[in-house]
């Protein structure tokens, strides 16, 4: 269980996020919604102790992660936005790279790399450097980085962004297949995509939540008439004051 | 309680990193070119009739002052630039890990390009019978200064994402390190001050920074605790520095 408690983050005077809390249980897929610089990215960064909160904290698996990080760390699995990725790398030896950081050793650390390398259909690029990958290759060696330890706590900035919709089918069909042993957090601008996967919904804008339910929840809302699209633009477009669906 | 295996996973990868881009082979291959070209061609070896490695280890300093920023540049610039510092410290290491790590990959590879130069040390051997003591000290004193200069190179990567900037402020840094305590320098602090009888403490102070006596006293074969001392502390320092900056900017 992943427990988000009063985060605040402020940089200078900006107040990126603004007092962000919510738990998220095994086997829920939780969507990230929000505008560009809601602090989405910067929520999840602090979840997965990038970046230190202000103020506030996070709860991994009964492991704080300010308070014990490496603990908190050991339990998450993350794509960064973009899925940066050491370029130099062939795909094999960046996973087994991780593998060993992830503390495998010896026969598990190669089992390991193979592995996520199988699951995220990276057969073809095994022995590829990163650098000549298509985006979409990219995209799944960082996400077969995140799955390699079969952690319980899965964070994905965008995960689909920038993918063509064969990638994106891809992705999605990885994620639902993983779900239902997992913590999943997806923070995503696709609408459809949270209708297609999520069980939960976060709308956040200017750092606040301004809504969180199942995506039926929001799109039952009086405001929204019938379309998630159209609950994501009143609530982060218009001066709403904070309201919680049920 | 990973401490060992972390950083020597980052130090694997560090290393390789090297080999797996042009850098590495550029690098060398200059390296050694400079040093010989430096040694027997301006130092004019063959000249001087002296079976002794002293006229090699003069140009070190400065070589170095080139190259190891350059070596250095890449270490963080890189990852801040390329967002994998954000996959790097969101693994289950320490940021002492990670530093250290990169810092003893990059040593050892300034040191086998230090090590590739044997065939200089070779022909001191053929032509006469140098010091041996002396020739394993003088390298040993350069093994230490290219640590230093690559504390420096780290701190300077470590503050930004640009390599440019972080190899022109390293090379400034070395450069200041390396002429505080020269002669021409130093006299010229005195001549300064010499009215001064107040400031003369400025002058030995500024002098004091400088790695020149120390580089120097173990070129003659003395190792003392006090230049090993000064070399320890100075690459703590740049560590320790290195760690704040990160610390503070990781997402800048």
């Amino acid at each position: 269980m992943l427990e988000v408690k009063e985060l605040h983050k402020q940089f200078g005077s900006i107040h990126a996020v603004n007092g962000v809390s919510f738990k998220v249980e095994q086997g829920e897929v939780l969507g990230f919604l929000g505008p560009n610089g809601a602090g989405k990215s910067t929520t999840m960064r602090m979840i997965t102790g990038f970046l230190p909160p202000t103020s506030g904290t996070v709860v991994v698996n009964g492991h704080d992660v300010i308070a014990a990080p490496i603990a908190a760390k050991n339990q998450i699995g993350y794509l960064p936005e973009n899925a940066p990725v050491y370029s130099d790398m062939t795909v094999v030896n960046f996973l087994r790279f991780i593998a060993e950081i992830r503390g495998f050793s010896g026969a598990a650390r190669l089992r390991c790399a193979d592995a996520a390398i199988e699951k995220a259909h990276l057969e073809k690029v095994r022995n590829q450097s990163i650098s000549t990958l298509s985006k979409g290759y990219r995209q799944r060696t960082c996400f077969a980085q995140a799955i390699l330890h079969d952690p319980p706590i899965l964070i994905m900035d965008e995960p689909t962004d920038g993918l063509d919709p064969n990638q994106k089918h891809v992705v999605r069909t990885m994620i639902r297949e993983m779900a239902p042993r997992k913590v999943i957090i997806i923070s995503t601008h696709i609408l459809e995509e949270v209708e297609a996967i999520c069980s939960r919904a976060i709308i956040i804008a200017n750092g606040r939540i301004v809504a969180n339910g199942t995506p039926a929840e929001l799109k039952t809302r009086t405001d929204s008439r019938g379309t998630l699209e159209e609950v994501f633009r009143t609530l982060t477009l218009g001066d709403e004051p904070l309201r919680k669906v049920n | 309680m990973n401490f060992i295996p972390n950083t020597k996973a980052i130090f694997k990868r560090e290393l390789k990193a090297y080999f797996e881009s042009p850098v590495a082979y550029v690098f060398l291959v200059v390296f050694l070119m400079l040093t010989a070209f430096l040694t027997f061609a301006v130092g004019r070896f063959y000249e001087s009739g002296q079976a002794d490695l002293r006229g090699f280890f003069l140009w070190h300093p400065w070589v170095y002052m080139i190259l190891v920023p350059a070596a250095a540049m890449r270490l963080w610039a890189e990852e801040r630039r390329s967002g994998t510092i954000e996959l790097l410290l969101t693994l289950p290491v320490t940021l002492s890990e990670t530093i250290l790590g990169k810092f003893l990959a990059a040593w050892a590879f300034l040191t086998l390009a230090l090590i590739l130069t044997f065939p200089v040390l070779l022909t001191t051997l053929y032509l006469g019978s140098p010091d041996i003591g002396v020739a394993l000290a003088g390298y040993f004193g350069s093994f230490l200064l290219a640590g230093m200069y690559l504390s420096v190179g780290l701190l300077t990567s470590a503050m930004t994402r640009n390599q440019v900037i972080s190899f022109v402020i390293s090379v400034v840094i070395c450069l200041f390190l390396l002429l505080a305590g020269w002669p021409p320098v130093t006299d010229l602090l005195i001549r300064a001050t010499q009215d001064h009888a107040s400031l003369n403490w400025l002058v030995t102070g500024v002098a004091s920074l400088s790695f020149m006596p120390h580089y120097e006293s173990i070129q003659r074969g003395v190792i003392a605790l006090r230049d090993l001392a000064y070399y320890a502390s100075v690459i703590f320092f740049m560590l320790f520095a290195t760690h704040l900056v990160l610390e503070n900017r990781k997402a800048a």
